[in-house]
């Protein structure tokens, strides 16, 4: 009700928050990248360094 | 000529693939019609599979009753993990997320051919890895952890499996693109095609795990490859198995918003809040899947503690923000329905007698109380410990697989059954108690597993009086109640998920046809001033926030939340006394 839907026009840019949340394949990157990076590429550098018992 | 021609019969074709609905106005596309049919019945078959799977591991973890053998144990357990957690979820997923692009859009659906592949793919592969699991040499629990090694086609069935899921979220995505190029709709998507959107996101991280550690297991399991590192594999396993959860959580978050939209007319509170949240998501709850590796060694303090506590603390924060804005959207709703009394009249008056609305709010209340503050307790690395691998893990996980999405899903059936199967719901009545009857069954094992689990009995064990063993070891009497209790709830829940099962199929064999006259009416009560009918495909916020209702709900919840919170530290300090 509050928010304007309307299309914007030419002068008016578009607010980056929207701008993002608008484009699905540049969230699903984050999506991916985050996870693939912090938990799984981290994870596998830590757990790689473990020396090997003989 | 010649075009006009063509035109003219594009146009018929074009007809004659879409139908409108009769609630909304919609246009929905009948190859999207079909392929949610197909994948909601298929949901619907192996939750019944896996909810008898479910009793008779309960009845057997039950000591009075102790009903199956030890082999049989495991091979069960096995196979309800699989059944319920995989297949009956993804199975409804794929139709939520068909649900939330094509119809919610008024779109045609991208590629409804290769969404007939991906469905085949999704139930060979299913069939497959059930087959196996039942011939007895995979039993190795859903989550397979080398180095127990199950038979190819358990590992092949979940890979087929995967690769259709995946096909379906990229029609999903497809069908996003088609809409916008052909302006089905103005502005941005709606909030509950975004929270769709924000579960398929979570989908591909997870399948891509799922892909890069099943493909080795099973040529492992071919021979062709000698050796899978443990440790590898549980933290890419559950890059995949735990996101899955996560995606479970975005749909059925979306499902809230939608179930609230349609039965009481509310809006979100903000869009740009809810959207927000969502985006929390995207970016911070996969990272949860540390939690499952806190007690691993090799990995340091501060990947478990980036990843557990900063981390998904942001993620939390998403939920919570869920948690307050579903009802508080409700609330909005309610009192200009007419309901302005109080505190707590709109929620008094809300149609409780709806199944859908009031599946979502039980599903709402008992995922927050119960699985999310179990949840932060769980994933706290310093309170883990004296949980880890307890019955409190199922406990925690059947309050938010359960009571929640499980719960949800079941609410929105009975919405999918008139708008999609246009189907009037058969057994009115059953239906109206149906909700609560599985909310307390479910409700109570989540309860008691997590007691018993607080005394110390373990998860995934056939005996827990050691009858056989050399070294005795006594439990508290009180254990043996908790899990005759959770068995008297298992029976509870199973009566309700089966009269689930039940009225679903009976609907779709037998129901009523909705007609234009009575569609609005098969949609269940609502409040008979109900203003807004086309809330769940708009874009646009409730516009207040005079909110008392919710407010003191909220307070509620933050109080028991940091009780309990509070009180685990305290048994841990008590575990390890100083001095
Ligand atoms: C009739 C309803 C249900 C009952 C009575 C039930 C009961 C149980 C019990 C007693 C366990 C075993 C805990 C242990 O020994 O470690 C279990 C495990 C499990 N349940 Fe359920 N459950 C039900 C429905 C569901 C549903 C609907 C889901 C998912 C959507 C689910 C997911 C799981 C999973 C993933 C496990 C873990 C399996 C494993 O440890 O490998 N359950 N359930
Ligand atoms: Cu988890």
């Amino acid at each position: 009700m509050a928010e304007p839907t309307a299309a914007p026009t030419a002068r008016e840019r578009v607010p980056f928050m929207q701008r993002l949340l608008d484009n699905p394949f540049l969230l699903l990157f984050l999506g991916v990248t985050s996870p693939a990076v912090l938990y799984l590429l981290w994870g596998v550098m830590e757990l790689s360094q473990i020396p090997i018992a003989r | 000529m010649a075009t006009s021609a063509a035109q003219a019969g594009m146009i018929g074709a074009l007809a004659a693939r879409f139908r409108s609905c009769p609630v909304t106005g919609l246009q929905i596309d009948l190859a999207a019609e079909r392929l949610i049919k197909a994948n909601a019945i298929a949901a619907v078959v192996f939750l019944a599979i896996g909810g008898v799977f479910g009793l008779l591991v309960a009845l057997t973890r039950w000591p009075a009753v102790h009903l199956l053998s030890s082999d049989m144990f495991y091979l069960v357990l096995t196979a309800h993990g699989l059944d319920v957690l995989l297949l009956w979820i993804i199975f409804f997923e794929i139709a939520v997320l068909y649900f939330a692009s094509a119809i919610l859009l008024n779109s045609r659906l991208a590629a409804p051919r290769l969404g007939w592949v991906a469905f085949a793919l999704m139930l060979i592969g299913g069939l497959l890895t059930n087959v196996a699991v039942l011939q007895g040499d995979s039993s190795v629990m859903f989550t397979s952890y080398v180095p127990m090694q199950a038979s190819p086609n358990f590992y092949l069935g979940l890979i087929l499996f995967a690769v259709g899921a995946l096909i379906g979220c990229c029609i999903f995505l497809g069908t996003l693109v088609i809409a916008k190029d052909e302006q089905t709709y103005e502005g941005s998507i709606p909030l509950v095609t975004f929270g769709a959107l924000t579960a398929c996101i979570i989908a591909f991280f997870t399948l891509a795990s799922g892909a890069v550690i099943l493909i080795p297991t099973w040529l492992w399991s071919l021979g062709y490859i000698s050796h899978i590192d443990t440790v590898m594999y549980k933290l890419v396993w559950w890059g995949m198995g735990h996101s899955s959860q996560q995606i479970n959580v975005s749909a059925h978050v979306a499902i809230w918003y939608l179930i609230a939209a349609v039965t009481v007319g509310a809006k979100p509170l903000s869009e740009k809040v809810s959207r927000g949240a969502f985006l929390m998501y995207i970016l911070f709850l996969q990272l949860a899947s540390a939690h499952h590796m806190l007690v691993e060694p090799g990995l340091s303090s501060e990947w478990k503690v980036f990843n557990t506590s900063y981390a998904m603390y942001l993620a939390v924060l998403g939920s919570m923000i869920h948690g307050m804005t579903v009802p508080g959207a409700i609330e909005a709703a309610q009192r200009k329905n007419g309901y302005v009394n109080g505190a707590f009249e709109w929620l008094r008056k809300a149609p409780w007698n709806n199944p859908a609305f009031a599946g979502m709010f039980l599903s709402l209340v008992l995922f927050g109380f119960l699985g999310g503050i179990s949840g932060v307790v769980l994933g706290t690395e310093q309170i883990n410990i004296m949980m880890h691998n307890t019955l409190y893990v199922p406990g925690h996980f059947h309050a938010t697989v359960v009571t929640g999405t499980t719960l949800a899903f079941m609410a929105v059936t009975y919405l999918v059954l008139p708008l999609i199967f246009q189907r009037e719901v058969a057994f009115p009545k059953l239906a109206r108690i149906q909700p609560y009857l599985f909310a307390i069954g479910a409700g109570g094992i989540s309860l008691f597993m997590m007691g018993a689990g607080t005394l110390g009995v373990s998860r995934r064990h056939w005996d827990i009086t050691f009858s056989d063993a050399t070294l005795a070891f006594d439990y508290p009497a009180a254990a043996f109640l908790m899990l005759g209790l959770n068995g008297l709830f298992a029976i509870l829940a199973t009566v309700g998920g089966a009269l689930y099962v039940i009225i679903a199929v009976w609907t779709i064999l037998f129901g009523r046809r909705v007609t234009a006259e009575n569609a609005l009416a098969a949609l269940g009560p609502m409040p008979p001033r109900l203003q807004v009918h086309t809330a769940v495909a708009e874009y646009g916020s409730a516009g207040t926030w005079h909110l008392p209702g919710t407010y003191i709900l909220i307070s509620v919840f933050f109080v028991s939340f940091v009780l309990y919170y509070f009180v685990n530290w305290k048994y841990l300090s008590e575990l390890w006394p100083m001095g």
